[in-house]
């Protein structure tokens, strides 16, 4: 493909105002993403990572996936980051600037593999999608919970038994034994 | 919208959360680091799963699953993370050697 080509191409996507919330959507969450990986206050890690998320709720409901998009908001923004908050307190990581350092001093080789991994998850699987479009159709709660309670029930009360697994054994794990 | 938008900026948050993992010391960090691969995965799944438009909206309830798995893995992981600060008045994970050879 020619640069023109590709030029008129761009000028076509970013015409549709859908992309350009999503753009928008899009540089904020990487944006959020980085300090989650580099700040230096664990706390503000955890409220850029409920920015990222609260972004991808926000693309979830331009993909139509509206069920999804709220259980998102209501089990990560509600309940997992007051968890992370309370790891965060009750570990006594460093909340402020602290002369403890968070990162590895190693960080380039990291960087690298990050960039290698993404150079490859593109390389492959936007050439092998080019020019797919998404629809439009919204998917309706009704619909999701008809297939949900139906096709995918064993799968759902594998979920819901891990879930319950997972409650009795944070507690076990995490009491103080009894001397 | 095309499917490519969201599969590069879901290798994007994927790649960040890779290079969170390997770079923080903090066990905490690093489990954020984890949320935000899985995040990567989510948009992946409901992308591919508005782009196919199945009767049975597999991309989407395959989505809800790996919420409430990652809320699991959550839940464990700081039960365990604050048993180990308990131990060791430690959450650093350069510092758990205990298993090194």
């Amino acid at each position: 493909m020619d640069l023109g080509a590709m030029i008129s191409e761009a000028m076509d996507w970013a015409s549709d105002a859908r992309n350009v919330v999503f753009l928008v959507i899009a540089l904020v969450m990487v944006g959020a993403a980085v300090l989650v990986v580099t700040s230096r206050n664990v706390v503000h890690a955890a409220l850029m990572l409920m920015l990222t998320l609260a972004g991808s709720a926000g693309l979830f409901l331009m993909l139509g996936a509206e069920f999804v998009a709220w259980t998102l908001v209501l089990v990560y923004l509600g309940a997992v980051i007051v968890l992370f908050l309370f790891g965060i307190m009750i570990t006594r990581a460093p909340t402020g600037r602290d002369p403890v350092r968070l990162d590895h001093k190693r960080r380039w080789p990291a960087a690298a593999v990050a960039v290698a991994t993404f150079v490859t998850i593109v390389s492959t699987t936007t050439t092998a999608f080019r020019g797919a479009e998404i629809g439009e159709e919204v998917t309706s709660t009704d619909l999701l919970g008809d297939v949900l309670f139906t096709r995918f029930v064993i799968p759902f009360e594998a979920v819901s038994f891990l879930l319950l697994a997972v409650l009795i054994g944070g507690i076990v794990i995490a009491r103080r034994d009894p001397k | 919208m095309i499917v490519n938008q969201f599969l590069v900026l879901a290798a994007a948050l994927f790649s960040l959360g890779v290079y969170g993992v390997m770079v923080r010391r903090n066990a905490v960090l690093v489990l954020l680091s984890v949320e935000l691969m899985l995040a990567a995965v989510n948009i992946n799944l409901v992308a591919f799963g508005a782009h196919l438009q199945d009767t049975l909206v597999s991309g989407q309830v395959f989505a809800l699953f790996v919420l409430a798995v990652a809320a699991a893995e959550v839940g464990v992981g700081l039960a365990i993370i604050v048993l180990i600060f308990r131990n060791r008045q430690s959450a650093n994970v350069d510092e758990l050697d205990l298993m090194r050879w």
